[in-house]
């Protein structure tokens, strides 16, 4: 009997996260509907011109989409070469008591307020880049990329380095044996051997470098501008509903509406990084 | 004739039907002579064939000198001195925890992955003298010359070839022809390559638990090691794939000196020539394998080997 009351309990936390799911799409789906009887789908995918506040409103995606992808990419050329190089430190060469002290400061930098990191960007790392590049403007995707990536690196790190350490020692001892080094054993046996988790860990990256909002809401420009090249300002998915929701547009218009549209497009692409990390993530487990 | 060294070191001359079992066991408290032999001068170890009790003489490959080793403060290993005899199968026995894996993995330096541990004295490998126990002498170098098998079948995550192949590029072999050419010749030295020439590009985790330890042995066989060290290398697989590992390390005698820790005494006593019992990190009694089996020196080996304890 009360075993019966403890798993009804249980069901009820986790339908609490199903159902809150289904609560977002639903509603996303139910407002982009109203969007899209304004606004052909067409037009929402192929457009390159995002206006909603202009006299002459365009709502063509594809510049939000190109925004989010660039400081995505930005992001993921910092975070996965760095985290993946702290993970191989930690795990293979650091002794152990180091890796116990330097693993929780680097996971409290992810406890850090992302505002924070936004205004790290504009302030420190854009006017460093205009040190180097001295063309570049105030706003742009490369600065707030490189900073989405030190944001994130301490998740990639702090997963790869959870995956590597999952890697038997019997393994490792193999390596060693045949006379390899630590750095050969790491890149020829431990990183073959953790790839599943890792995949894991650069999707959940890309999946936080496509979300992140403040960053790129402060110093990326909020200009929706329809480019790859990083040193352009721009703005991103996030940025752009961050804007909406901050009350430029009157609620129940058209523009207010597109924020839901921009939103499941957000979600479908997250969406699609998780079945390609999940499916990745099957395909090299290794059974050990 | 002889000196006062140890048998590990001197030559005895062949002799038919004198030598008692006392004569060529080897003791701990016997003394070493300080000083090795010149280079290029492997010592000899006497051994008697079946039952005519015909001696020849056997070079020594590696002799364990005074050795022990420690863990932090604890002396795992007591003062070990052992020949072991060059192209010739030496098993380790003895009750768990006795330190027999602790013993042989000093042979490859596995215990430098440890922190804290130290080893004393030497394992002199032949024929030039090597300590591989030195505190001067690289680990990654010893490696390269001492193969190891492990408990558990170990493979890497990669193809079936590049398994083979990993000791050999991380030689620095590039050549594809010769890549190709030694992991065939390794393969068929593991008895494995009819079984697998024709998905060499398949995971080698893929293959069955006794395939996978035959890889392991090919893996170790590819880079030509001048002792192959076996750490209980049936104890996870069935009885028939246990009778293929023991079938190849009788094979493997003829070509590579082969050190082999394990827990099961038919085991021990089907493949080896030499046995040496350990028990609480000393080792006890050091013989033939048949006189070992048949007729003990020492009480604790004999309680042993009929099963008393262990």
């Amino acid at each position: 009997m009360r075993d019966r009351a403890v798993e009804l309990l249980l069901l009820a936390a986790g339908l609490v996260a199903v159902f809150t799911t289904l609560a977002i799409v639903a509603i996303l789906l139910i407002e982009s509907s109203a969007f899209f009887e304004h606004v052909s789908i067409v037009e929402f995918l192929t457009g390159t011109m995002w206006t909603p506040l202009f006299a002459d409103a365009r709502y063509g995606i594809l510049p939000l989409v190109a925004g989010t992808l660039t400081t995505t990419i930005v992001a993921l050329l910092v975070a996965v070469p760095l985290g993946t190089l702290i993970a191989i430190y930690l795990s293979e060469f650091a002794p152990s008591r180091l890796r116990e002290t330097v693993k929780p400061i680097l996971e409290l930098l992810g406890a850090v307020p992302t505002v924070v990191y936004g205004y790290f960007a504009l302030t420190m790392v854009t006017p460093a880049l205009q040190w180097l590049m001295p063309d570049l403007p105030g706003f742009n995707m490369l600065s707030a990329g490189l900073v989405i990536g030190l944001m994130i690196v301490p998740y990639v790190s702090s997963l790869s380095e959870d995956a590597m350490r999952a890697v038997p020692r019997y393994m490792r001892e193999g390596s060693y044996a045949m006379g390899a080094t630590r750095l050969q054993t790491a890149l020829h046996v431990v990183v073959p051997g953790a790839f599943s988790g890792l995949a894991a860990a650069f999707i959940l990256g890309i999946s936080r470098a496509v979300g992140e909002t403040m960053v790129v809401a402060i110093a990326a420009g909020m200009q929706p501008n329809f480019t790859f090249d990083p040193t352009q300002p721009a703005a991103t998915i996030t940025a752009y509903i961050v804007q909406v929701s901050l009350g430029d547009l009157p609620h129940g218009s058209v523009g207010y509406q597109s924020i839901f549209a921009a939103g499941l497009v957000l979600m479908i692409m997250t969406l699609v990084f998780n079945v390609i990390g999940f499916s990745l993530t099957r395909r090299f487990r290794e059974a050990y | 004739m002889m000196d006062s060294s140890t048998m590990a070191r001197a030559q005895l001359p062949p002799q038919v039907g004198e030598r008692s079992g006392e004569e060529h066991s080897l003791r701990n408290d016997q003394p070493v002579p300080a000083g090795t032999p010149e280079r290029g001068e492997s010592p000899k170890i006497s051994v008697t064939v079946g039952d005519t009790r015909k001696v020849r003489t056997l070079e020594v490959k590696a002799a364990v000198e005074n050795l022990s080793f420690y863990y932090g403060q604890h002396r795992a290993l007591k003062n070990l001195t052992i020949p072991i005899a060059d192209k010739q199968v030496t098993a380790l026995i003895g009750p768990s925890g006795c330190g027999k894996s602790t013993f042989l993995r000093c042979f490859n330096r596995m215990h430098d992955l440890q922190p804290d541990t130290r080893y004393e004295g030497s394992i002199t490998l032949h024929p030039d003298n090597l300590n591989l126990v030195g505190e001067h002498v690289d680990p990654i170098e010893v490696r390269m010359r001492i193969g190891m098998v492990f408990q558990k079948p170990n493979p890497f995550p990669k193809s079936v070839f590049e398994n083979v192949a990993y000791g050999l590029r991380l030689r620095g072999v590039r050549n594809r022809a010769t890549l190709a050419e030694e992991v065939e010749k390794a393969l068929r030295g593991a008895a494995l390559w009819d079984e697998v020439k024709d998905r060499l590009q398949d995971s080698a985790l893929a293959l069955s638990g006794g395939q996978m330890q035959r890889l392991c042995i090919a893996r170790a066989l590819a880079t030509t090691p001048e002792i192959l060290l076996f750490d209980e290398p049936t104890s996870a697989l069935d009885p028939i794939a246990t009778a293929k590992i023991e079938e190849l390390i009788s094979t493997l005698r003829d070509q590579v000196t082969v050190l082999i820790v394990t827990h099961n005494m038919q085991q021990a006593a089907r493949v080896s020539d030499y046995t040496a019992f350990m028990y609480l990190g000393e080792l006890i009694e050091f013989d033939e394998a048949a006189k070992i089996f048949t007729n003990p020196g020492k009480k604790a080996t004999e309680d042993y080997i009929t099963g008393r304890y262990g």
